[in-house]
């Protein structure tokens, strides 16, 4: 018998072919990935670092330093009242990530499992209706305008970080469930869910084992570019007054109150605005950077 | 070979982020109107070779050496896209394996055509509906008037690789490239589809570069063929030289592994590594594939596979009506019993249009001896997969009944299911989509044992024990699913399958995804398993060689009924049916295209 070469006892050979085949590919990040990470670190790092140090107390007031443009003592100057503006850019990077968590945690934990509990249900032909149900059902809280669902919350409590952020959470729920739902439904529809149902695996199990992490991906994305959406929310309603309320430094406050200096100092409005777009800009590219990296077309090549 | 048509000459494809070369250093000439035949499996450059002759290469892979073609100056590999847009179809066309994606969905069929006419061929305007008409005619196309005007979708796979064809040789092309231009469609389509390549190619003189991992289909069709395994040629010869004295060993082993047709002495399919036994296409040490089936001779070897099978051959099924009797002792009902099913699917139609509901199955009646090694055979859409899903308890028949042991399937409890499950297990045909990707191999194989509630200690040890058995190291437990290939993936499906010690394995295209080398491994472990773990095997496949091999009896399916049943030896040899007849008649044989060849 001639000897195949090496090649083909790799090929034959079981044990020595697992080696063999080429680990996962280490994949190269992306620009948008790279960059939307870059920004995203960056607005952590400063909420992380007002913590422990400011420039100056958010709250003090300088009389004799009002309306100051930029200098060593105040790199991007001061408001008003005399406030140092890079402080409040610091501080108010807290309450746009909490916001951002809080929102896309209640959208998250809620409209996940809404979205896998309609596309379970809509496999048995028992429970076709529930799942259609649970649906439109989400179609009706989409059709509600979160500025609506934000005023109401504002009115009926009071004014504040709190009934934003559930605004914001609640009216980010059906984008989620959709998400989840196609998700879950092209996984359902697999072969190894075939198999794991043939192997007498229960729905539930088969919803935690198989679909959970085969639909985290998107689930993750869907959180990234619901965060940019959430920060865009909080900064606009507190603009409106609806949203942080004074003293608590918030970048969409402190482009309300420096609307009336715009003629005079726009600086006053640049700084919170810069932050807010680039706080958005690096979630949404964070966003379209993981989506790369999930998209399951993307694996096969 | 005063003139050539093709010259490729020392052809390097890299990929862009360095690494090893997946084409490495592939030189071949065509002389003008010769058929070469590319022969390799996954992976072994042959389409990439191909896609640089069109100089279609994607972007991520760099080309080095060259590829000069007559009638185009200069290397294919270095000149501009506009001068190869010119040279494609001129010079060089191609034919891809899936037709369904190669034409654009929203595009009438003629347009198409016309469009490649209109782009390359100097055609008068006002000629090209004729042109077109022509065309269609040529490939054979059936109505030619009407399919001008239909959509892809409303052609079958058949038809739109004759269209493919017609746009590949709208323009007279001096090389036509064919990259597995009927592995996607049913054998008799196949057939015929391979006849008109033949005979499209002599009409417009074109050479042509046929692409593919079946030999029997190269062995009919090329004068040449060229052998490619791991980026580079290992072979090149006349058919005849290469399929009958091959030299190179991976030549040998993929002849050897290909057919079905010969055994070693345990009856076992020959391998890459076993295939220095292998006596060549119709040699004379031929065993015959059916003797397997014979009841052990006496006094002769009585190694493992031999007996197993004789076991399956004393339960035959009563169905089959050349079958033997059955042993009344063993057993006196079957095991599975499927009585006038039907299934039909009714899409929704949009508001108002109600759709014509589709008969899926069609009063199947239909059963399975304990033991008993059945396959299932037929084309695709004959309902041979709704069958196994509603076997297995995954689809409900629309009428009839089905009996598997005890269990009255259509009208299962949830207990029942679950008992159903534990008996019965499925292999599917794709093993890339069949494993959960984000799981270890460990927790997949695992799976039916904890559905069953077997403790952590007792399931390890019974998920290496089955790993152990279908030849994977269990140091590869804690491995993802992309970390294996085709071969191996579908032996952790069949783990999966095995470890709860079912009685009953049903399998779908087990192996009509895997390479032909691989696919001879895994049909020897199926058939070593199904010996030793006593199972009854229902087995579905569209490839008759490979049903033949392993299955004692079968049923022809077609559109959605049982055409024909009875023992494979029956069956084959004297096929009652008209259908059964052209499918066997269909299936390309090396040997029988070796005879026609000389």
């Amino acid at each position: 018998m001639s000897e195949p070469n090496p090649r083909d006892t790799v090929a034959t050979d079981p044990a020595a072919a697992a080696p063999a085949v080429p680990e996962r590919r280490r994949r190269r990040l992306g620009a948008p990935l790279l960059i939307g990470g870059v920004l995203v670190a960056l607005i952590v790092v400063l909420a992380l670092v007002s913590f422990v140090w400011t420039p100056y107390d958010p709250g003090a007031v300088d009389p004799a330093a009002r309306l100051e443009s930029a200098s060593p003592a105040h790199p991007f100057g001061t408001d008003r009242f005399g406030r140092d503006t890079l402080t409040w850019i610091m501080d108010g990077a807290r309450i746009t990530l909490l916001v951002g968590v809080v929102a896309v945690g209640i959208a998250l934990l809620i409209g996940t499992p809404i979205g896998i509990l309609a596309a379970v249900f809509a496999q048995y032909p028992w429970g076709g209706w529930i799942g259609a149900a649970i649906m439109r059902a989400n179609d009706i809280l989409l059709a509600f305008p979160a500025l609506l669902l934000a005023i109401i919350f504002a009115a009926v409590y009071q004014p504040g970080t709190g009934p934003a952020m559930a605004a914001v959470g609640i009216a980010s729920i059906p984008g989620f469930a959709r998400v989840a739902r196609s998700g879950t439904l092209q996984v359902l529809g697999s072969d190894y869910v075939r198999a794991a149902r043939a192997a007498n695996r229960s729905p539930g199990a088969i919803a935690v084992v198989h679909v959970l992490p085969n639909i985290a991906g998107m689930v993750i994305v869907q959180a990234s570019v619901t965060f940019a959406i959430a920060v865009l929310a909080e900064a606009g309603l507190s603009f409106l007054g609806l949203g942080t309320q004074a003293p608590v430094p918030s970048w969409g406050r402190m482009l309300q109150e420096s609307q009336q200096f715009l003629t005079t100092h726009p600086e006053l409005a640049l700084w919170p605005g810069l932050f807010i777009a680039l706080a958005v800009l690096g979630f949404n590219l964070l966003g379209d950077g993981l989506r790369d990296r999930f998209d399951p077309k993307m694996e096969v090549r | 070979m005063a003139e050539t048509l093709l010259d490729v000459a020392g052809l390097t494809i890299t990929p862009a982020d360095s690494g090893a070369p997946v084409v490495d250093g592939v030189s071949l000439t065509m002389a003008p109107g010769e058929r070469v035949g590319l022969i390799g499996e996954s992976g072994s450059g042959k389409s990439l070779t191909a896609l640089s002759i069109m100089g279609l290469l994607p972007e991520e892979l760099s080309a080095a050496g060259s590829v000069t073609l007559a009638g185009f100056d200069g290397n294919v590999l270095e000149a501009s896209e506009r001068r190869l847009a010119r040279m494609r179809s001129d010079l060089v066309s191609m034919v891809f394996q899936e037709p369904m994606s190669a034409l654009n969905p929203l595009m009438r069929v003629g347009d198409q055509i016309a469009e490649v006419l209109r782009l390359h061929g100097g055609v008068p305007r006002a000629e090209i509906p004729a042109r077109v008409r022509d065309l269609l005619v040529s490939v054979h196309m059936p109505d030619p008037d009407g399919a001008r005007f239909a959509y892809p979708h409303q052609l079958s796979g058949g038809q739109r690789q004759r269209v493919m064809l017609a746009i590949a040789l709208a323009n007279s092309p001096r090389l036509l490239i064919c990259d597995e231009p009927t592995t996607a469609l049913d054998v008799t389509v196949q057939k015929h589809m391979l006849d008109l390549i033949s005979e499209r190619v002599d009409a417009v003189g074109a050479g042509l570069l046929f692409i593919t991992h079946d030999l029997a289909v190269v062995a009919g069709l090329c004068d040449r063929v060229i052998v490619m395994h791991g980026g580079r040629i290992v072979e090149t010869g006349s058919v005849a030289e290469v399929f009958t004295d091959p030299q190179h060993a991976y030549t040998r082993g993929l002849l050897a592994s290909s057919d079905l047709e010969a055994t070693d002495e345990n009856g076992r399919l020959f391998t890459l590594r076993t295939a220095g036994e292998y006596a060549g296409p119709g040699g004379t040490e031929r065993s015959d594939p059916l003797s397997r089936f014979a009841p052990p001779p006496p006094g002769g070897a009585t190694d493992r596979p031999v007996t197993a099978s004789a076991r399956a051959v004393v339960r035959r099924a009563q169905s089959a009506p050349e079958g033997g009797d059955p042993d009344p002792l063993s057993d006196p009902d079957p095991l599975i019993e499927v009585a006038g099913v039907s299934k039909l699917y009714r899409s929704g139609g949009l508001l108002f249009r109600r759709r014509r509901p589709v008969q899926a199955l069609e009063s199947i009646d239909l059963s399975v001896a304990r033991g008993q090694r059945l396959g299932i055979v037929g084309e695709s859409g004959s309902g041979k997969s709704t069958l196994l899903s509603i076997l297995a308890g995954l689809d409900t028949p629309t009428t009839g009944h089905v009996r598997v042991g005890d269990i009255t399937v259509e009208s299962a409890s949830a207990a029942d299911l679950k008992t159903l499950r534990e008996h019965l297990q499925i292999v599917f045909q794709d093993p890339f989509a069949s494993l959960d990707p984000r799981m270890r191999i460990a927790d997949i194989v695992a799976e039916p044992l904890i559905a069953k509630g077997i403790g952590r200690e007792e399931r390890e040890a019974r998920v290496e024990e089955m790993l152990r058995a279908v030849d994977l190291e269990p140091a590869t437990m804690r491995r993802y699913p992309h970390q294996f290939s085709g071969g191996q993936r579908q032996r952790i499906s069949i783990a999966r399958a095995l470890v709860s010690r079912p009685q009953i394995l049903v399998a779908d295209e087990p192996v009509s995804a895997l390479d032909v080398s691989v696919r001879a491994q895994v049909l020897n472990l199926l058939s070593d398993l199904v010996d030793d773990y006593a199972l009854t095997l229902v087995f579905v496949s569209h490839d008759l060689g490979v049903v033949r091999h392993l299955c004692s009896d079968v049923v022809v399916m077609k559109d959605g009924r049982i055409v024909e049943a009875g023992t494979t030896e029956g069956v084959y040899a004297h096929p009652r049916e008209e259908y059964t007849r052209s499918l066997i008649a269909a299936t390309p044989n090396l040997a029988e295209a070796l005879a026609g060849a000389r």
